[in-house]
């Protein structure tokens, strides 16, 4: 159980797929300037890229390495339409407010990577929680985001007004130049972060 | 003129890379110097104008007619990978001075944000095959003046001294930030 606790905690802290690994940033930036945007992203790529895992992680004895790639990419296409088809039934709205961003989760590279140096080497259980926790950090990097974008740029957080009117919203963190620059900023904070702790790690495994 | 007007607004003024935020994994994985990002450019322009055409001809020949419109994700994915793979073989066997000069950089688009979207949102806003070639050649060249642009920022930035935990990405997320900025000043022009 320890392992697949570890497995699932790097993906959100020490590999996190935006602040460290800097994968897949198109949708980082496109769909976070609203939290609730960024929470239904963050959750469908969970979801596609913990069964694209499981998938993969089945399959991988009988595909040839050959033409693995072709054949993950199938795979994500297929589950990523799911979502698709699914969100455009009971949810049209996040599906009108995600757009072409739903359908370029086919694309992402973290999870073809994910597929790629991990599920296609291991059992079906870990897979699962490696796809899992690295859904978790991408969701909780877009969610970090989403809600600073919206908070600084409309005042509210999940379409929840925060702050009075008193606060007088600067566009540019709604706009894409924000974007850019707060993920930046959070980068750096991240590392700061990291180095932080592993500097406690490394203590404490001395003492 | 309705040609232009999408052409100039697919190159600057709806910038893929600093507006729409496409392509941004190759953007910050190959702009660190200035003649690959040149070579990254072009080769992306190329791509993506074929793969908007054979895109256009499979949806409005094969997938409408026949009522599949609900795998059109699926089927532009695995036809732009396989498209590119193809022209991979073909530039390697043909002319191999070409693949020695780009051909690095096409497995890199095979699978990417940028080329796949190119294609979707030409069928998304109804386009016909024309303006939907226009509209890629915007994109692609938009993409390569956004990437070539970064590039020579990053070169000179490599003499800068920049704070420690901003090394790297950090600083190039604000570089880019910068340049959208910038470039939001066309964005009264159409």
């Amino acid at each position: 159980m320890k392992n697949y606790w570890q497995i699932f905690k790097k993906g959100i802290v020490a590999e996190n797929p935006i602040f460290v690994l800097a994968l897949s940033l198109c949708p980082a930036l496109a769909v976070t300037s609203s939290a609730t945007t960024a929470l239904t992203m963050g959750l469908s790529v969970m979801f596609v890229i913990s069964m694209n895992n499981i998938v993969v992680s089945l399959t991988r004895k009988v595909v040839n390495p050959k033409v693995r790639v072709p054949v993950y990419i199938t795979s994500i296409a297929t589950i990523v339409t799911v979502v698709q088809l699914v969100l455009q039934a009971y949810a049209p709205d996040l599906y009108d407010a995600l757009g072409i961003y739903l359908a370029l989760i086919v694309v992402f590279a973290i999870i073809l990577a994910r597929a790629e140096s991990f599920a296609s080497k291991n059992k079906v259980v870990p897979s699962f929680f490696d796809g899992f926790g690295m859904g978790s950090g991408f969701c909780v990097a877009l969610v970090i985001i989403g809600i600073i974008r919206e908070l600084l740029g409309a005042g509210s957080i999940f379409g929840v007004k925060i702050l009075g009117d008193w606060y007088n919203a600067p566009l540019i963190m709604i706009l894409p130049a924000g974007g850019f620059i707060l993920i930046g900023y959070l980068v750096a904070a991240w590392k700061i972060l990291t180095t932080h702790m592993e500097k406690k790690q490394a203590e404490r495994g001395e003492a | 003129m309705e040609y232009l007007t999408l052409f100039l607004g697919a190159v600057v003024v709806n910038n893929f890379v600093l507006t729409k935020f496409l392509g941004l994994c190759i953007f910050f994985g190959v702009s660190k110097n200035l003649s690959a990002s040149v070579g990254m450019g072009m080769a992306v322009t190329a791509v993506m104008v074929m793969s908007s055409a054979l895109a256009w001809l499979v949806y409005h020949f094969i997938l409408f007619p026949f009522g599949l419109t609900f795998m059109t994700t699926a089927v532009f994915v695995l036809l732009i990978a396989s498209f590119v793979q193809l022209l991979e073989m073909v530039i390697k066997k043909h002319a191999p001075a070409l693949y020695n000069m780009w051909g690095i950089y096409l497995l890199l688009i095979a699978t990417n944000c940028i080329v796949l979207s190119v294609p979707l949102l030409n069928i998304e806003s109804n386009y016909g095959f024309l303006l939907s070639l226009v509209n890629a050649v915007g994109s692609g060249l938009g993409f390569a003046l956004a990437i070539i642009l970064m590039a020579s920022c990053r070169e000179k930035l490599r003499l800068a001294d920049v704070p420690k935990s901003l090394e790297g990405i950090g600083i190039a997320f604000i570089l880019a930030g910068m340049l959208a900025l910038a470039f939001l000043g066309f964005s009264g022009m159409i």
